[in-house]
């Protein structure tokens, strides 16, 4: 019974690998094509060079950090209110934040392109130049990433000790100093998970970025779509071999700081208790 | 009072950004070109009806075979503790932060004619198969992408189910099987629930995919609405109709699953 689980196990990490073990192989290939002919790093070289994906990346990057910014704010300020609320207005809220997350990136992806095609039309009217670009992308990036942070950030607030806001309001704090002295910090870990999930969805979209992007500056992944369309293009083998190194190097130190946390608290529990309080931190 | 008021700007926004474009997919489906009302779209989107019916068998076989495919992984990680449950997880995620369009191409240059697969055979005088541009390949595509969120909410309803529970099963004289039907998978469902939902909406609605595994004779639903919207055909109006049709039955399929009408939703969703 064991070794069938850990062959399976086994399969389905070949599986999973296998493609990205392929791209990363050829992108040290000499030859364009898909026969070996020799090891080379020159498509690294063009990659390094190649003007139109270093806009590509600065423009990912722009977008993901401005609409995660403004989405964490805006989420923080909103999950704040809506912890507040009751009844049918908060229900509607809360159906409304769960549709992005729910319905198909697709459909919300055409919504935005008919809203921006329509508010051209309109501006044009009273003579406004508007283009999708920048603004287009941030504004719909924005849009996905509210919920991400409001559904982090509330159950903190539920969690939070009520009194503690009381009690610093009755040792003299007013409203906004019992919110930024006190309960921000009770609500930071619900704001920081969301503001970095914020940050990830946003680089790794691409549905919504195609259909709101603008003709002079396309986000990483709407350029890889161009690039796939080329079909062979070294290039992206090696653009691919990069962003599997660097996520993979996020995810090592992120994961090494927790193995170390928990090392120590092991240390100091001496290996009584169960893991599972320690899993959950 | 005043805290309400913090949401404000978040409802003004969803009225802007999540309402009005919505709103605008339904006016944009019942009307034509210069505004006036008409069926015409809808009639136009059930010519299609075909490219639903397959999208939908597509995804459900996808679906189907994401859950029977990860199911036992999600239960092997459910049973680890510490760092070895936790190096597994992060090895079934980490594909996942990588650009699925990356990973989509990356099985286009296995299964190509002149692919990996086709040379390995060409060495032994078999071939070239024919294996990019059928459904099967849009499907091995599917699993691909979508098979860690159908591990993830099962691996963390699982890690719920306690050993003691799984040993009180053995001691009352249950089997392997019977602890199975009887205790675990009576206790993962929810898990299933959402792993089907998590892996079924994204995969009925791709137009990656299919475009780049399945060639030109396999478009799906997400296909013929991206032709509509930046395609030569540009037809915004029949675009939305089946846009409209696409989220009817993904809601329908929330119905189905019963996913909608459970608690806890923000649990599920991140």
């Amino acid at each position: 019974m064991r070794w069938i689980s850990k062959t399976y196990l086994g399969v389905f990490l070949a599986f999973l690998y296998a493609p990205i073990a392929i791209l990363i192989f050829y992108s040290f290939n000499e030859a364009k094509g898909r026969t070996f002919t020799g090891f080379t790093t020159k498509w690294y070289v063009e990659l390094f060079h190649d003007a139109a994906v270093f806009d590509a990346l600065m423009t990912t990057l722009i977008v993901a950090f401005v609409s995660a910014a403004v989405a964490t704010a805006m989420g923080t300020a909103a999950a704040i209110g809506l912890n507040k609320m009751n009844g049918r207005l908060k229900s509607v809220m809360m159906n409304f934040t769960y549709l992005p997350i729910i319905c198909p990136e697709i459909i919300l992806g055409v919504s935005f392109m008919l809203l921006f095609v329509s508010a051209r039309g309109v501006l044009s009217a009273v003579s406004i130049d508007f283009q999708f670009g920048w603004i287009t992308l941030i504004l719909s990036h924005i849009t996905f990433n509210v919920p991400f942070v409001i559904l982090n950030v509330l159950p903190k607030l539920r969690q939070m000790d009520k009194s503690l806001v009381d009690a610093a309001m009755d040792l003299g704090c007013n409203r906004w100093q019992a919110f930024s002295k006190v309960a921000i910090h009770e609500i930071k870990p619900g704001i920081i998970a969301g503001f970095l999930m914020a940050l990830t969805f946003s680089m790794d979209d691409f549905i919504i970025s195609y259909f709101t992007t603008g003709a002079k500056h396309q986000t990483l992944s709407v350029l890889i779509y161009s690039m796939t369309k080329r079909r062979v293009s070294p290039e992206i083998n090696a653009l691919s071999t990069l962003i599997f190194v660097v996520v993979l190097t996020v995810l090592l130190i992120y994961n090494l700081m927790g193995w170390k946390k928990e090392k120590q608290l092991k240390m100091r529990r001496k290996g009584g208790g169960s893991f599972e309080e320690i899993d959950r931190m | 009072m005043r805290a309400k008021a913090a949401a404000y700007p978040y409802m003004a926004w969803t009225l802007v950004f999540i309402a009005i474009p919505l709103g605008l997919i339904l006016y944009f489906a019942f009307t034509d070109i210069h505004g006036g009302f008409t069926f015409d779209n809808m009639i136009q989107a059930g010519s299609y009806s075909s490219v639903f019916v397959k999208s939908i068998w597509l995804a459900a076989v996808s679906t189907a075979l994401c859950l029977l495919l990860g199911y036992p992984i999600a239960y092997l990680m459910s049973r680890w503790r510490g760092m070895k449950s936790r190096t597994l997880l992060l090895l079934i995620m980490l594909p996942m932060w990588m650009n699925f369009l990356l990973r989509t191409y990356a099985w286009m240059t296995i299964l190509e004619n002149n692919g990996i697969i086709n040379q390995l055979l060409g060495m032994i005088d078999i071939g070239p198969l024919p294996l990019i541009n059928t459904q099967a390949a849009v499907v091995l595509g599917m699993i691909y992408n979508y098979i860690p969120f159908m591990i993830l909410p099962l691996h963390s309803i699982m890690v719920k189910i306690g050993d003691d529970v799984i040993e009180a099963a053995q001691d009352l004289g249950a089997g392997p099987r019977e602890v199975f039907s009887k205790v675990v998978l009576p206790l993962s469902m929810p898990g299933v629930k959402t792993g089907i939902i998590m892996v079924f909406i994204p995969a009925v609605s791709t137009f990656v995919i299919s475009q780049m595994l399945g060639g030109g004779d396999n478009q799906l639903i997400g296909d013929i609405i991206e032709l509509q919207f930046l395609g030569n055909t540009y037809n915004p109006n029949l675009g939305s109709a089946i846009s409209m049709v696409l989220m009817l039955l993904v809601l329908l399929c929330m119905t189905v699953t019963g996913f909608l009408n459970d608690e806890n939703m923000e649990e599920k969703l991140l």
